[in-house]
């Protein structure tokens, strides 16, 4: 089916099987490779992407399910060279290992400052406990959601 | 996946219509989709293979999203959000175990997706009901049922038969039948409402049916009545992990107290129940009694009277007792926000 998807800010024209996950056609039909396929059944988190603002998972939504709707990836986040406040957070506080669920992972915690779900080291446990890391970096993603909260609030 | 064509509803009479076309509803032909936690998961299994999905998120009507507040209740739309429903301020003022019911539920992104009328619909997490190459009455009638003498720590001990032993998963349901919530459904014939508690069906000889509604019933919200109860409220959630599990045992328990004395109290118990369950016979025992440890003990152990352990779930009988003693305990201490 044709539909257009508005991703980052930018429309996709495309003809989709039905059956086309939005993280699928994100992937292989745009070429958004920063969003990955975990568990592809709504486990994991590391598909997280924003619709309109809010955080979802991309393997269980339809591509179809978006069409009309602002959808906002980790490509997204950042403006020329310049890292969005939770990417350079992610880097100083060591918060990743083998990288895969970081996408996800700062996706998620992006949302979880904007929801004002970071004040504290429980309420971000708490709210990004929807992405799993299997690297168990889960500490330093405390850290770097507790760093770069205050900034984005100044931002 | 099989393939499935895809539509936006655009009038809530005309996706009824087009939907009573399909047979059946947990395995139906046409499907609605709203947030798609549940089904999408399911067709990716093979487990839902409909042939046609109707989008009903774009629908316009304000009160298939609406959260009110009135003396008579609270009503609250079927394609609310379960975040929206679990930040509104009033439901956590005034009915804080369901507010409580859906915070503890999932993950935030899940519940940003799921709707609350399709939540109160989601199947169990029975693994061989999501694996296809195993028998399963509830997929496939008549095949059997894998989890009797298998895996079966996820199962029911309450509720369940010899045909199936698959929990129910959900716990807002457990929060809704708890409060004596009645659902609003549109069907071919018009629109109707029913005690909640009337809409799921035990397991017993057809596993494969577990709801009442027929081809083309859409939920289009949910009526909590008001009462002195309400307010000392909550949802008590035991799991394997801290957050983004399912329930070993929950309890949703709603009391109005005279000094330390039950003027009345509402128990709804989740985790090892084939359907959200309302457990009565506990209600009665604690009604007109002084709220004490050993009240609410003898309270608990009368709720799991029935319950019917298998291999691996025993445990989560007198799990499930010390989780409604707990909840009881806690919602008498309770210090209601003014």
């Amino acid at each position: 089916m044709p539909m257009t998807l508005r991703v980052n800010g930018a429309n996709h024209h495309l003809t989709l099987d039905p059956r086309t996950a939005l993280l699928d056609a994100l992937r292989e039909h745009i070429g958004l490779v920063g969003t990955k396929k975990g568990c592809d059944h709504g486990q994991c988190g590391a598909c997280t992407v924003l619709i309109d603002g809010e955080r979802v998972l991309s393997c269980l939504t339809l591509a179809a399910q978006a069409q009309g709707l602002a959808v906002s990836t980790i490509e997204g986040l950042s403006s020329a060279d310049k890292l969005h406040p939770m990417q350079q957070a992610f880097v100083d506080n060591d918060a990743f290992q083998c990288g895969y669920c970081t996408p996800g992972q700062i996706m998620s915690a992006v949302a979880c400052v904007h929801e004002g779900r970071a004040r504290n080291d429980d309420e971000i446990r708490e709210y990004v406990s929807g992405n799993l890391c299997r690297c168990a970096t889960y500490p330093n993603i405390v850290a770097a959601v507790r760093q770069a909260a205050p900034l984005m609030r100044g931002a | 996946m099989r393939p499935f064509s895809f539509t936006f509803a655009t009038d809530t009479a005309a996706a009824v219509q087009a939907a009573s076309q399909g047979a059946g509803s947990a395995g139906g032909a046409v499907q609605y989709l709203a947030g798609g936690t549940s089904l999408v998961d399911l067709m990716k299994l093979d487990v839902m293979r409909p042939a046609q999905l109707i989008d009903i998120t774009r629908l316009a009507e304000p009160r298939l999203r609406a959260i009110e507040l009135s003396p008579q209740g609270l009503f609250i739309g079927a394609l609310a959000t379960m975040r929206q429903v679990a930040d509104h301020a009033g439901v956590r003022r005034d009915y804080p175990v369901v507010a409580e019911s859906l915070q503890l539920a999932a993950s935030q992104q899940l519940r940003n997706m799921a709707r609350v009328g399709g939540n109160v619909l989601q199947r169990t997490r029975c693994a061989y009901f999501r694996d296809t190459s195993w028998p399963c009455n509830k997929r496939e009638p008549g095949t059997g049922c894998s989890a009797l003498e298998g895996e079966n720590r996820w199962h029911a001990v309450l509720g369940a038969s010899e045909q199936c032993i698959a929990s129910y998963p959900g716990d807002w349901a457990t929060a809704l039948i708890a409060l004596d919530a009645t659902v609003h459904v549109m069907g071919t014939t018009g629109s109707r409402t029913m005690p909640f508690a009337r809409l799921h069906t035990l397991p017993g000889r057809t596993p494969h049916i577990e709801t009442t509604l027929a081809a083309g019933d859409l939920i289009t919200g949910f009526t909590v009545p008001a009462g002195p109860h309400t307010r000392r409220s909550l949802y008590l959630k035991v799991r394997d992990r801290e957050s983004y599990e399912f329930a070993l045992a929950s309890a949703a328990v709603a009391i109005e107290l005279d000094g330390d004395t039950v003027r009345q109290v509402r128990i709804g118990l989740g985790g090892p129940v084939a359907v959200p369950w309302r457990a009565r016979e506990a209600e009665v025992m604690l009604t007109g009694k002084s709220l004490t440890e050993a009240s609410a003990t003898a309270a608990a152990r009368a709720a799991f009277a029935a319950a019917k352990p298998r291999q691996h779930n025993a445990f989560r009988i007198p799990l499930g007792q010390q989780t409604l003693v707990r909840a009881l305990l806690q919602a008498h201490s309770m210090e209601l926000a003014v």
